[in-house]
């Protein structure tokens, strides 16, 4: 860590259209139940044909200004995380930052899927000491990168953005700590190719997932001497609720320590730590510390400690 | 010495199964394993054969019958 960085406001934006198990069922022959057994997912939402991701990270993004009460002049850095965009280049950051009524304010996209929100808050996190507010907006179509054909992800996806607005001089809590990681030995188990739809080897992420991401947890707790047990909150990417579960298992915490909303969203890949933070935030306030995690494809995987201001 | 009855006590103690699967039978295509019982699996051998599985190994195919996880196991030395 470069200097103080705070975590000011979170936002998200969810599409209206609500595609539940039962729908998923007909059209991949799983039935609702077995959905919900291996997943935890309720539902998802779809964002409809006129929809474009920019969009979807813009009004996350006005949510989080709105909370923070910062005006989008204000804003000295975007960065924008998405696995699904529509094009290879421009990606959406510069849509959003025009949208924003921004024409010189630097943004940037990263190319990144579900551990996308958690890299652009370490990055940003670093860059506030230059930019001053960072704006982090993680934005995902995913209903339009996947296939009937392939049920096993089919099931899991949804809709939606998270924005997190991270200043050098205020906030709610302060980052105290963070850590990223790769392991390209497994670039090839979760991909997703230019125009094509999501291909993932699902027990190898799994296998991957539930020893990487408790280990990363694990590490930077005890660097930063903060028990386990002393979290507040666990606010994860919401893969799959049954992941959750192990890796509360693992770190010997209570699962319900662990927010989720995976059963009524899904998996909206890089925004769902954004859209966990923002709901989880809606109806609490930081009074202990909070760990931030996600993982990915890549592999990219981290963990991201913020601690209320007065610590 | 055969690994059986230890590989067989972890499958007993991860996955809810009636009946000992045999030898050479797949078991993910069977349901014995699933990706969520898989990682408990990797844990319990790892504690049963007091080995340490790295994360370069964590692949399906290795756990995929009994006879491949003793073969795994045989790798590692133990």
């Amino acid at each position: 860590m470069s200097g103080a960085a705070y975590l000011r406001a979170f936002g998200s934006y969810l599409p209206a259209q609500r595609v539940d198990n039962a729908a998923l069922a007909a059209r991949t022959g799983r039935t609702a139940e077995a959905i919900e057994k291996t997943t935890g997912i309720l539902a998802r939402r779809y964002a409809p044909p006129d929809q474009s991701i920019a969009d979807l990270g813009l009004a996350a993004a006005q949510d989080c200004l709105t909370r923070a009460g910062v005006e989008a002049s204000a804003v000295g850095l975007i960065l924008f995380a998405s696995g699904s965009s529509e094009r290879c280049f421009p990606g959406p950051a510069a849509t959003l930052a025009a949208s924003l009524g921004l024409a010189a304010t630097p943004a940037i996209d990263l190319p990144i899927a579900s551990a996308g929100s958690l890299i652009g808050m370490a990055l940003a996190a670093d860059l506030v000491a230059r930019y001053g507010n960072v704006l982090v907006v993680a934005a995902e179509i995913m209903s339009r990168r996947i296939t009937d054909a392939d049920p096993d992800t089919a099931i899991l996806f949804g809709d939606g953005a998270g924005a997190c607005l991270i200043s050098r001089d205020s906030g709610f809590a302060r980052i105290a700590d963070l850590a990223l990681y790769t392991d390209g030995n497994f670039a090839e188990s979760l991909t997703l190719a230019h125009g094509g739809t999501l291909a993932m080897r699902g027990l190898e992420v799994i296998m991957q997932a539930s020893r990487k991401v408790p280990r990363a947890i694990a590490d930077l707790l005890a660097k930063n001497n903060v028990a386990a047990d002393d979290v507040q909150v666990f606010l994860m990417h919401q893969a799959n609720r049954n992941l959750l579960a192990k890796i509360a298992k693992e770190l010997k915490v209570p699962e319900d320590r662990f927010f989720t909303n995976i059963a009524s969203f899904g998996n909206t890949s890089s925004a769902s730590l954004l859209i966990a933070a923002a709901q989880w935030s809606d109806a609490a306030s930081v009074t202990g510390p909070v760990v931030f995690a996600a993982f990915g494809a890549g592999l990219q995987w981290g963990a991201l400690l913020a601690v209320p201001v007065a610590s | 010495m055969s690994k059986q009855p230890g590989i067989l006590k972890v499958l007993h103690a991860v996955a809810d199964i009636q009946q000992d699967p045999a030898e050479d039978e797949s078991l993910f295509a069977d349901g014995t394993l699933d990706s969520f019982t898989l990682p408990d699996l990797v844990t319990g051998l790892e504690q049963e054969f007091s080995v340490k599985i790295p994360d370069s190994d964590l692949v399906p195919e290795r756990f995929d019958t009994r006879n491949k996880i003793e073969q795994y196991l045989d790798s590692l030395g133990k």
